[in-house]
C-alpha cells in the first residue's frame, strides 16, 4: 500500500540516525518486552527457515529410500514430520507472541510520545504559538504520530525478520548449494537495480502529488471556510471550475505516483519466478548431472521464494519509512522545543495576619494572601498582596529589531482601574501578555506589589490575575464546568454567584440543562456575547486582585453592556484592572485612560482630563478618528 | 453506503474492469509455473533429459515476463482506478457543497466537512486500490492454486476442504469483532483530538488559570483511554496471523504425510509434490493478503460512511428553475408572519415577524446580543428558508425565484465576512467578474477604501493571504463593502459591517451609499445608533421579535430599549 500523506511535506528526515535512536531510546523504556520481541522474531524468522530445510531430510531421507526399500518403515518419517510440526508449532506461537508484545510497546510508545508532546505543549511559552498555526501543530498529534506508528509496527518488525530471514536463508541456501546461491546473488542484484530506478521515479511523482494534494488541500480549506461568502455571490460556479483544474492536476499526479509505488510488487513477484525458473533448470541440469539431489532442489526453490520476498517488502517499505522518520523527526522537534523559563522564588500563599499587624503563613485559604520573599542571607518576609502594578521604562518587542512597546511607565496602585486605548498594533495587548509574563521583558522592570516580576514563580504570579480575552473559547464540559474553570474547587454556589455577577445567570437558566448543559469547545450553542458573559463569570470566580479585560464586552451589545455593568463594577471594586476597549463607552469611569500609539504613551489621565486636551482621546471620542 | 459512492467510478469503468482482468492473467500464468517445474524434476530429471529441463525452464522464464506485463498493467489500470475515482469523489463533494444551504454547512460543521474531502477521500482511494490489487488478486490467486492442486491429486487437495473453511471462518469471526472495537478505538482518536485542539485554541486562558497540570491530567485519562482501545482493537487482529500460519503449516505436514506415502506406493512423483507444497504456500499468501486488505477495509468504512452522508445530504433550500425564474422586480421586501428556528427541536429565533420594506428605502436595524438580526435578514437572499410564514422580495415569494437570479440582486455583507487568497482587484472583482478599473475604483472610493488601497505599494495588485490577514480589521470591513457595491444590487444588507470603521468613515460611506445606490433598498445592522440614526425607518429588535418600527426621532419618544441603548452610548458625549 502506498502511504499518502494528506497534508504532511514528503519531506525527508534531516539526520536520520539521531532519529531513529530517539525512537529506540522510547522503546527501550520497555526493555524486558523488547528483549522477548526480538528472542520471538528470531524463533519464528527461524523456524521457517528451518521448516522450509526439512523438505530435504523429509523427501531425501525418509520418502525416496522407501519407494525402493522392501521393509517399509515409517519411523523416520513420522519422527521427522513431528519435529517438522513442533518446528514450525513453536514458530506460529512465537509470532503471535512476537506481535502481541509489539502492540503493547507500540501503543505504550506513541502513548509517551503524545503525553510527552502534549506536556511540552503546556509548557512552551506563548510565542510558539505566535508562530504556528493550530492546524501545523495539530498535525503533529495526528499525521505525524500516525506514520510514527508504521514506522514502529511496520518498520521494526519487518525490517528485524527481513533482516534474519535474509541472512539465514542465505547461509542454508549456501550450504545447499554455492552454484544455484551464485544465481540467486545474481538475480538479487538485477532486483536491486530495478527497484532503485522504480523508486527514484517514484519518490518524484511522490514529490508532485504532494505538491498538488497540498493545493487541493489549501483550496478546499480556503473555500469551505468562506463558503457562506461564496453563497452569497453566487459565486458557486466559478470555485467548481477552478477546482475541477486543482482536481484534474491532482488526479494526474496521484495516478502515476501510485503507478510507480504499486508496479515494484508485479515486477518483483515475476522476477522471482524467473528466478525460480532459473534455479528449477540449473538445478535439474546439476542433479543430472549428479552434483545434487531432489530433496535439495525442493528446499531451494522454497528458499528462493522466500529470499526475494523480504527484499521487495523493504523496497516497498523505504518510502514509508522516511515520510515516517521525517514525521517522527517533526513531533521530536516540537519536544525540544526550550520550555517556558521560570526562576523565580518569590511564592503566593495563605497568611493571617499577627497581632502586631506583620503577616504569618498559614495553610488554609482565609483570604488574605501574602508574597513569601526568600532572601540570601535564609530570612524570609511576607508581604501582603495588593495589587499594585508598575510599569518602569520598559521597553520591548516580540521580534529583537521591531520594538513593540518603547520606554513605557505606568503606575497602577490598588484599586485602580487603567484604561488602554489606542489602534490596533499600537501594544495594548501586549502590556497585558507582560502582566502575567507570557512573554520576558529585557529592558525596564514590571514591579508587582514592589516585587520585580521576574522573582515571583509565574505560576502564582498568574494566579493572582485573572484574564477575560476578546475571542472567548469554551472547552467541552457543562457550563458549570466551564465558570469553575477559574477556581477548581469553587462550590456549586459560588459558580451560580459568579454567573450571577457576570449577568450569564439568566440565559443559563434558560438553557436545556441549566447550568448542567453541555458545550461544545466552539460553543456552537451560545452566541458570542454569551460567551464573553461566561468569561467574565469564569473571572469572577477566580477572585484574583488584578483582572485584565482584553476587549471582553466587545460582542455584548451596548445595551447589555449597560445591564452587566453593575456587575462589572461590583468585580472590579476593589482589585486592580487593566481594561483595553474598543468602545469608548467601556472606558470612560477609568481612573486612568492611557492612549497608546506606536508603542507610545500618547496621552494618559482620565476622561475629563482628556476631553479638555482636545487631543487624540478627543478626536477618538468624537468620532473623528478610526481606531482599528 | 457503498452504492452511494460506486457511480463515481463509471468514468474509469474501463480501467476498473481491465485493472481486475490482467491480474487475472497474472495469476494464471503464476499458478502454471510450478507444474512447470514439477516437469523439470519428474520428467526431465529421472530421463536425464536435457532439451526438456531447457525448453521449460525457458518457458517457464518467458511465463513470468508475460505475467510481469500483466503485473504492470494490472498496477497501472488500478492507480488510474483509484486516483480517478477519488478525483471523481473529491470533485462530486466540492461540488455538492457548493449546494449546501447555511444550514446544511452548519450541520457538518466546516473542520468536519474539510476533513471528509481531504482525509477521508484520500483513505478510499486507498481502500479502492486494496480492492483492485489485492481482494481481487487474492481470491483468483486462492481458486486458482486449489484447482491445479486437486489437478495434481485430487485425494491430496481434499485437506484443503478441511482447511479452508476453517480459515475463512477464522477470519471473518475476527474482522468481525475487531470492527466495532475499531471504531470504539476512532472515537478515542476524536476526544484525543477535541482536547489538544481546545488547549491550542485556548492557550492563553490555560496559562492564565495556571491550569496546565488539570489539562495535563484531562489528557493523560484520553490518552490512556485511546491506549486501551487500540490494545484492545488489535489484540483481536493479531490473530489473524498464527491461526493462517498454523493451518497452513499443518497443511504441508498433512500433504508431507500422504504425499510421501503416496510417493512411496509410487502413485506420486517428488516433483509434483513439491510443486504442491508451492501452492499450499500461495494458498496462503492470497488468504494473508485477504486478511490485510480486509483490515485496511475496516479502518476504510468509516471514512466512506462519511463521504456517503455529505454526498446523500439533500440542499434544503433549492431555488425554482434559473432559466423560468422571473427578475426580481424591485427592491421590496415584506415579512408576513415570519416565524424561524435553526434546528427543528429548538425554539423559535425569530416569531411573528410581520414588516414591509419599500424599494430605495433604508432601514436600520437594532437590537441586543442574541436579539437574531442576523437571522431576519439572512432569510432575504435565502440563506435560511422561514420557518413559517411567508417572506416577499419584489412581491414575489423568495421561493419563487431562482437562487442565483434571487442572490445576485440582494448583495449581503456578512457579520463574520472573508477575503481570499489573491490580488484585492481578484477579490473585488467577485461582485462583479467584468468590472473594470473605472467601475472597482468608483466603489472603492464609495467604500472610503481606494485611498487605503492606493497607499500600498502595489495598490489593486496588492495580494491578500488566506482570510485577508494582512490588511486591518477596518480595512476588510470596507473592502467588503466594495465588493458588495460592484454587484450593483436591488437590495443591499450591511450586517454589523462598520463596527471597526471610525464614525466620521461609517458617515462617509452612508453618505456615498446614499448618492451611489439611490435606488437600492438598504438594511443596515448596527450596535452604534449613529449608523442608523439617519435611516429612513429603524427597526428595533428584541428576542427575537419587533419591538418597534419608526424613525430615529419617533423611537426616542415611544420605544424603551432604543432610548436605552441610546442613552447609554451618549452617555458623556454632551
Amino acid at each position: 500500500m502506498p502511504p499518502m500523506r494528506p497534508m504532511g511535506k514528503p519531506a525527508k528526515p534531516k539526520d536520520t540516525k539521531a532519529t531513529i535512536r530517539r525512537i529506540l531510546s522510547y522503546m527501550l523504556r520497555r526493555k524486558l518486552l523488547l528483549l522477548a520481541v526480538m528472542i520471538f522474531v528470531l524463533i519464528s524468522s527461524l523456524a521457517g527457515v528451518i521448516g522450509t530445510y526439512m523438505l530435504r531430510p523429509i523427501i531425501n531421507d525418509c520418502i525416496l529410500p522407501m519407494v525402493e526399500a522392501q521393509e517399509k518403515d515409517f519411523g523416520p518419517l513420522i519422527r521427522m514430520l513431528s519435529l517438522m510440526g513442533g518446528v514450525y508449532l513453536a514458530g506460529a506461537l512465537a509470532s503471535y507472541g512476537q506481535q502481541r508484545l509489539m502492540i503493547q510497546i507500540t501503543q505504550g510508545t506513541l502513548n509517551s510520545v503524545r503525553r510527552d508532546l502534549f506536556n511540552k505543549l503546556q509548557d512552551l511559552p506563548i510565542r510558539y504559538f505566535d508562530t504556528r498555526t493550530h492546524g501545523e501543530i495539530m498535525s503533529r498529534f495526528t499525521n505525524d504520530v500516525d506514520t510514527l506508528r508504521e514506522a514502529i509496527t511496520q518498520g521494526a518488525v519487518q525490517l528485524l525478520t527481513s533482516g534474519i530471514t535474509i541472512v539465514s536463508t542465505f547461509i542454508m541456501m549456501l550450504i545447499l548449494s554455492p552454484v544455484l546461491t551464485l544465481l540467486i546473488i545474481a538475480m538479487v542484484f538485477v532486483m536491486i537495480r530495478i527497484v532503485k530506478f522504480i523508486g527514484s521515479r517514484s519518490s518524484k511523482n511522490f514529490r508532485r502529488q504532494q505538491k498538488a494534494l497540498g493545493a487541493s488541500n489549501g483550496y478546499i480549506e480556503e473555500m469551505i471556510e468562506g463558503q457562506k461568502v461564496v453563497k452569497v455571490f453566487c459565486h458557486e460556479e466559478a470555485v467548481k471550475t477552478e477546482f475541477a483544474g486543482l482536481n484534474e492536476e491532482l488526479r494526474q499526479a496521484a495516478t502515476k505516483a501510485n503507478i510507480y509505488a504499486s508496479v515494484i510488487m508485479p515486477i518483483m513477484g515475476n522476477l522471482s519466478y524467473v528466478t525460480y525458473a532459473l534455479i528449477a533448470a540449473c538445478g535439474a541440469l546439476l542433479s543430472i548431472g549428479g552434483h545434487l539431489d531432489i530433496g535439495s532442489i525442493a528446499s531451494f526453490l522454497q528458499y528462493s521464494r522466500s529470499f526475494s520476498q523480504p527484499i521487495s517488502q523493504i523496497s516497498m517499505l523505504v518510502n514509508s519509512l522516511l515520510a515516517a522518520l521525517a514525521g517522527a523527526e517533526r513531533i521530536f522537534e516540537v519536544i525540544d522545543q526550550e520550555p517556558e523559563t521560570d526562576d523565580g522564588y518569590v511564592t503566593l500563599v495563605n497568611a493571617r495576619r499577627k497581632e502586631d499587624g506583620s503577616l504569618e503563613e498559614c495553610a488554609q485559604r482565609t483570604g488574605l494572601w501574602a508574597w513569601k520573599h526568600p532572601h540570601h542571607d535564609g530570612t524570609l518576609t511576607y508581604k501582603e498582596l495588593t495589587g499594585a502594578v508598575e510599569f518602569d521604562s520598559v521597553t520591548f518587542g516580540y521580534e529583537p529589531n521591531k520594538t513593540v512597546l518603547h520606554d513605557l511607565t505606568i503606575m497602577a496602585h490598588p484599586g485602580q482601574k487603567i484604561a488602554l486605548v489606542g489602534s490596533t498594533g499600537a501594544g495594548k495587548t501586549t502590556i497585558t501578555n507582560l502582566i502575567n509574563r507570557f512573554y520576558d521583558v529585557p529592558d525596564g522592570k514590571i514591579r508587582y506589589d514592589g516585587i520585580n516580576i521576574n522573582k515571583i514563580k509565574k505560576d502564582d504570579l498568574r494566579r493572582s490575575l485573572a484574564m477575560v480575552l476578546q475571542d472567548t473559547h469554551l472547552f467541552t464540559g457543562t457550563v458549570r464546568d466551564n465558570i469553575r474553570y477559574g477556581k477548581l474547587d469553587a462550590t456549586d454556589e459560588e459558580v451560580e454567584r459568579a454567573a450571577r455577577l457576570a449577568n450569564a445567570d439568566p440565559f443559563i437558566r434558560h438553557l436545556s440543562h441549566g447550568y448542567d448543559t453541555q458545550l461544545s469547545s466552539d460553543g456552537g450553542n451560545l452566541s458570542q456575547g454569551q460567551r464573553q458573559l461566561l468569561a467574565i463569570a469564569r473571572a469572577a470566580v477566580a477572585d484574583p486582585p488584578v483582572l485584565i479585560l482584553d476587549e471582553a464586552t466587545s460582542s455584548i451589545d451596548t445595551r447589555t453592556e449597560h445591564l452587566i455593568e453593575q456587575g462589572m463594577d461590583d468585580l472590579m471594586r476593589g482589585r486592580t484592572v487593566f481594561v483595553i476597549a474598543h468602545r469608548l463607552s467601556t472606558v470612560r469611569n477609568a481612573d486612568v485612560i492611557i492612549v497608546l500609539e506606536h508603542g507610545r504613551i500618547i496621552e494618559q489621565g482620565n476622561h475629563e482630563e482628556l476631553l479638555a486636551q482636545k487631543g487624540k482621546y478627543y478626536q477618538l471620542y468624537t468620532g473623528q478618528f478610526e481606531l482599528s | 453506503m457503498i452504492r452511494t459512492l460506486l457511480p463515481y467510478l463509471k468514468p474509469y469503468r474501463r480501467q476498473a474492469i481491465l485493472g481486475p482482468l490482467s491480474i487475472i492473467l497474472e495469476v494464471i500464468l503464476e499458478i502454471n509455473i510450478p507444474i512447470l517445474m514439477s516437469r523439470i524434476v519428474d520428467v526431465g530429471i529421472p530421463n536425464k533429459d536435457l532439451s526438456t529441463v531447457i525448453i521449460t525452464g525457458l518457458f517457464m522464464i518467458l511465463m513470468a515476463l508475460c505475467g510481469m506485463g500483466a503485473g504492470v498493467l494490472s498496477s497501472k489500470f488500478s492507480s488510474e482506478a483509484g486516483a480517478g475515482f477519488a478525483s471523481c469523489l473529491r470533485g462530486a463533494l466540492f461540488n455538492r457543497v457548493q449546494e449546501f444551504s447555511f444550514s446544511n454547512t452548519d450541520k457538518f460543521t466546516t473542520a468536519s466537512l474539510i476533513t471528509r474531502l481531504t482525509t477521508d477521500v484520500t483513505n478510499t482511494q486507498n481502500a479502492l486500490i486494496t480492492i483492485i490489487r489485492m481482494l481481487m488478486r487474492s481470491p483468483v490467486m486462492l481458486i486458482g492454486a486449489t484447482f491445479m492442486a486437486f489437478s495434481i491429486d485430487g485425494e491430496l487437495a481434499l485437506i484443503f476442504l478441511v482447511a479452508i473453511p476453517i480459515l475463512a471462518a477464522a477470519i471473518f469471526i475476527i474482522s468481525k469483532m475487531a470492527f466495532s472495537r475499531f471504531e470504539k478505538m476512532l472515537r478515542q482518536y476524536d476526544n484525543l483530538n477535541t482536547i489538544v485542539q481546545e488547549n491550542l485554541i485556548s492557550i492563553r486562558i490555560v496559562k492564565a488559570f495556571v491550569r496546565s497540570d488539570y489539562e495535563k491530567g484531562k489528557f493523560k485519562n484520553v490518552n490512556d483511554m485511546l491506549m486501551a482501545a487500540s490494545i484492545k482493537a488489535e489484540k483481536v487482529i493479531i490473530w489473524n496471523m498464527p491461526i493462517m500460519n498454523l493451518t497452513v503449516y499443518s497443511c504441508i505436514i498433512a500433504v508431507l504425510w500422504f504425499g510421501g506415502n503416496k510417493i512411496i506406493e509410487g502413485s506420486m512423483f517428488s516433483g509434483a509434490l513439491i510443486s504442491f507444497i508451492n501452492y499450499v504456500t500461495q494458498i496462503l499468501m492470497s488468504l494473508m493478503m485477504i486478511g490485510m486488505a480486509l483490515t485496511q477495509l475496516v479502518l476504510s468504512r468509516a471514512s466512506v460512511s462519511r463521504i456517503a452522508a455529505v454526498l446523500t445530504e439533500e440542499p434544503d433550500i433549492e431555488g425554482a428553475d434559473e432559466e423560468n425564474s422571473p427578475q426580481v422586480e424591485d427592491g421590496s421586501i415584506q415579512f408576513r408572519h415570519v416565524h424561524f428556528r435553526y434546528a427543528t427541536n429548538s425554539d423559535d429565533i425569530l416569531s411573528d415577524i410581520n414588516l414591509s420594506i419599500r424599494s430605495g428605502e433604508t432601514i436600520g436595524i437594532i437590537g441586543g446580543t442574541g436579539s437574531s438580526k442576523t437571522s431576519l435578514v439572512q432569510l432575504i437572499p435565502r440563506l435560511y428558508d422561514v420557518t413559517a410564514g411567508t417572506l416577499l422580495v419584489g412581491g414575489r415569494d423568495v421561493k419563487e425565484y431562482g437562487l442565483k437570479t434571487l442572490r445576485s440582486q440582494v448583495a449581503m455583507v456578512l457579520q463574520k465576512n472573508v477575503l481570499f487568497t489573491g490580488t484585492i482587484r481578484d477579490n473585488l472583482r467577485w461582485g462583479n467578474a467584468n468590472a473594470t478599473q473605472e467601475e472597482i475604483e468608483e466603489a472603492c472610493k464609495a467604500a472610503s477604501a481606494h485611498d487605503f488601497i492606493m497607499s500600498f505599494p502595489d495598490g489593486y495588485d496588492t495580494m491578500l493571504g488566506q482570510g485577508g490577514v494582512n490588511v486591518s480589521g477596518g480595512q476588510k470591513q470596507r473592502l467588503c463593502i466594495a465588493r458588495a457595491l460592484l454587484c450593483r444590487p436591488k437590495i443591499l444588507i450591511l450586517d454589523d459591517s462598520t463596527s471597526a470603521v471610525d464614525t466620521a468613515t461609517d458617515a462617509s460611506i452612508r453618505e456615498a451609499l446614499r448618492h451611489s445606490l439611490a435606488g437600492t433598498t438598504k438594511l443596515i445592522i448596527a450596535q452604534r445608533i449613529t449608523s442608523v440614526a439617519d435611516a429612513d425607518r429603524i427597526v428595533v429588535l428584541e428576542n427575537g421579535r419587533i419591538d418597534g418600527v419608526g424613525t430615529h426621532e419617533e423611537l426616542l419618544k415611544t420605544n424603551e430599549i432604543y432610548r436605552d441603548v441610546y442613552t447609554s452610548q451618549q452617555k458623556g458625549v454632551e
